[in-house]
């Protein structure tokens, strides 16, 4: 899976230019993150920790407090570093030497980073909060036991519509295959989630490894391509929706949501008969200098109050259920964000298909090139 | 000069060429090496590669998909240097025979845009042609040279648009250093003699400007062949180019080995075309270049 960039207040065109600033600065920041302040430090070992976190994580995923209040109350300093991507995260930490202490893969990534060894365990007896996150998202099949990983936000990924335009359209994906709006749509730029929009469309598993099935799919996709405008990543389709350069839009819900909250023309479907969720996580890095103070600061997120805040910025779901009172009646009451169990269990959540990550890739460079 | 300070002129040389060459070797032979030896290797599941023997990598290359994928990258961008050839060329030429004392300005005017990054003049281009409300459907619609809003952006037409955009400054200046160094004594004996002025032109004027046409046309061809920002910006990732399919297999489907023999293919395709294109119009013109 590809760039799930995350949602951003400005318009489209400072969000893309701060971007490109911002991205440029901090992957040159990213190759040395901190490096004089831990030079400066104990260097490691047993003794007590020099009093930093190195932080990387998704951009604008974190609430503007949650960062400040940590400092305040713990004294630790955090350093925060940007990735755009699973597979980005992937190669920063294979190519080792990285010095970041918490990281947030999503749920596909943190099971390839399991088994590419390259995550420390948690020590539970430090995450007491841990038992403030929800039982559906607990023990998830990337991670069974939690023994690597704990959630930091979820969603889910649907169709954004201008319901002025269109009318009230059931939860379906055949909207987005519907010749009447040629020209009007917009798929996520990204191998698994629009493959998996066919699948699921035709009623197979997100995480199908059969030819037939994929072969079905790729008919399926090469079919819808004609009538869309392109292929974009969730932050573009965005602001297309609400400006009306798309009237369909294929996007995480957090994007969703907060087009939602400025539009009311819009609407948010999470379509039958399944569509993704997706779990983002924290985790250790093997290698991390201050696995304690990242224990203190993962404990510190699934805390209520800060994981309430969490969401109530990122327009993204918690996990917490601690932190559920908590959250924006606003936000609450947009379509799609609280969600019926006969909804969230028709839900399906990408897993690492290892080796068939590669037709995943084929099959949609056939799309893209047909 | 004597055999010592022959010896001493070597060293000299030597020492002021090895910057250069622990430059290049560093930062461009060792890269390419690597990416040669990749391409031979076989890639893990989760990114990373051993390294060995499997010309799999190769026969992969050969799949009608890629074909098709790298076919319609080198038209594309032969359809780019042409149109940057077409285009600049009469820039250069009005430039450098009726700019006068403008000339300088008119110049600096050409490379301005270098001046911003690519990405942003990209991404400018989007908010120009993008959306039936935007500013060049409503230019369009003012003029009454359409009754509705066309689509202008996220097609093959928007790549190639934005590829000449950006690539023209490197067919208009090496085509400028030709065309200044032009006798124009040349071109008053052509028509003292009889010429007309097309013939002047096509007989005097171009072949002597050969060189710079050259040159300008392997700046263009080489990085549009394998540009991949712009296919994804302006062809809303409809139009794939290798460039995109080489990205993809590093970034996405985490197939190094695969990815560097595309590369390799790419740069041997490159120096075949090249080689082809300076035989044709002949060698002895690129070395006055």
């Amino acid at each position: 899976m590809v760039f799930r960039r995350r949602i951003s207040r400005d318009d489209f065109l400072r969000t893309m230019g701060a971007g490109v600033v911002a991205g440029s600065t901090l992957s040159v920041l990213a190759c040395q993150p901190n490096t004089s302040a831990q030079s400066s430090g104990g260097g490691g070992g047993s003794g007590p920790e020099e009093k930093e976190l190195n932080f990387y994580n998704w951009s604008d995923y974190v609430a503007k407090s949650t960062i400040p209040n940590f400092q305040k109350q713990t004294g630790i300093e955090v350093t925060q570093d940007f990735f755009s991507s699973n597979e980005e995260l992937l190669a920063k930490l294979q190519a080792g030497g990285t010095g970041y202490d918490v990281i947030v893969p999503s749920d596909y990534m943190v099971s390839i980073m399991i088994k590419s060894d390259i995550l420390e365990t948690l020590d539970m007896s430090k995450i007491p909060n841990f038992k403030n996150v929800g039982k559906n998202f607990k023990g998830l099949g990337y991670d069974p036991n939690n023994e690597y990983s704990v959630p930091y936000q979820w969603g889910t990924t649907g169709i954004l519509y201008n319901k002025k335009a269109l009318g009230k359209l059931d939860a379906s994906w055949d909207p987005m295959w519907d010749p009447s709006n040629k020209g009007k749509i917009g798929m996520l730029n990204d191998e698994r989630e629009t493959p998996g929009a066919a699948l699921y469309k035709l009623g197979y598993s997100v995480n199908s490894k059969d030819k037939e099935q994929l072969d079905e799919a790729e008919a399926e996709l090469k079919k819808q391509k004609p009538l869309l405008r392109g292929y974009f990543d969730s932050t573009q389709n965005r602001p297309s929706v609400i400006n009306g350069d798309l009237l369909l839009g294929h996007v995480f819900s957090g994007d969703a949501f907060l087009a939602l909250s400025q539009d009311e023309d819009l609407d948010y479907i999470i379509p039958e008969p399944a569509a993704t969720r997706w779990t983002d996580n924290m985790a250790i890095p093997k290698g991390a200098e201050h696995p304690d103070n990242a224990h203190k600061f993962i404990n510190y997120i699934l805390g209520a109050k800060t994981g309430a805040a969490l969401s109530n910025y990122t327009y993204y779901n918690t996990p917490n259920e601690a932190a559920l009172p908590m959250i924006d009646g606003a936000l609450k009451n947009l379509p799609g964000y609280e969600l019926d169990s006969s909804v969230f269990d028709r839900l399906q959540i990408i897993e690492d298909v290892g080796a068939a990550t590669r037709e995943y890739s084929t099959l949609f460079t056939s799309v893209k090139s047909s | 000069m004597g055999k010592q300070g022959g010896r001493g002129w070597t060293l000299g040389l030597a020492g002021l060429l090895s910057p250069v060459t622990i430059w290049l070797g560093l930062f461009f032979l060792v890269p390419l090496l690597l990416i040669l030896a990749y391409s031979f290797g076989k890639s893990g599941i989760y990114g990373g590669i051993t390294l060995g023997f499997f010309p799999g990598n190769y026969l992969k290359v050969f799949d009608p998909l890629y074909l098709e994928i790298i076919l319609r990258t080198l038209v594309i961008a032969v359809l780019n240097t042409l149109l940057c050839l077409l285009i600049g060329y009469p820039l250069a030429y009005f430039i450098t025979f009726k700019g006068g004392r403008h000339k300088h300005t008119l110049i600096l005017l050409v490379m301005i845009p270098f001046w911003t990054s690519l990405l942003l003049r990209a991404y400018a281009w989007v908010v120009i042609l993008g959306g039936d409300n935007g500013i060049a459907n409503r230019i369009l619609q003012f003029l009454h040279l359409t009754d509705h809003p066309l689509t202008l952006i996220f097609t093959p037409q928007a790549v190639i648009m934005g590829m000449v955009y950006s690539y023209l400054p490197f067919m208009i200046l090496p085509l400028y250093a030709a065309l200044e160094k032009f006798d124009w004594r040349l071109k008053e004996a052509a028509q003292d003699l009889g010429a007309s002025r097309w013939h002047t032109f096509w007989r005097v004027t171009f072949p002597l400007s050969l060189p710079g046409v050259i040159a300008g046309s392997i700046l263009v061809f080489i990085p549009s062949a394998g540009e991949f920002v712009i296919p994804n910006l302006l062809g809303g990732a409809r139009t794939v180019m290798v460039g995109n399919l080489i990205q993809q297999q590093f970034l996405q489907a985490r197939d190094w080995a695969f990815g560097s023999a595309l590369a390799v293919m790419l740069a041997v395709l490159l120096v075949g075309a090249i080689m082809f294109y300076v035989r044709k119009v002949g060698a002895d013109k690129l070395e006055e270049v």
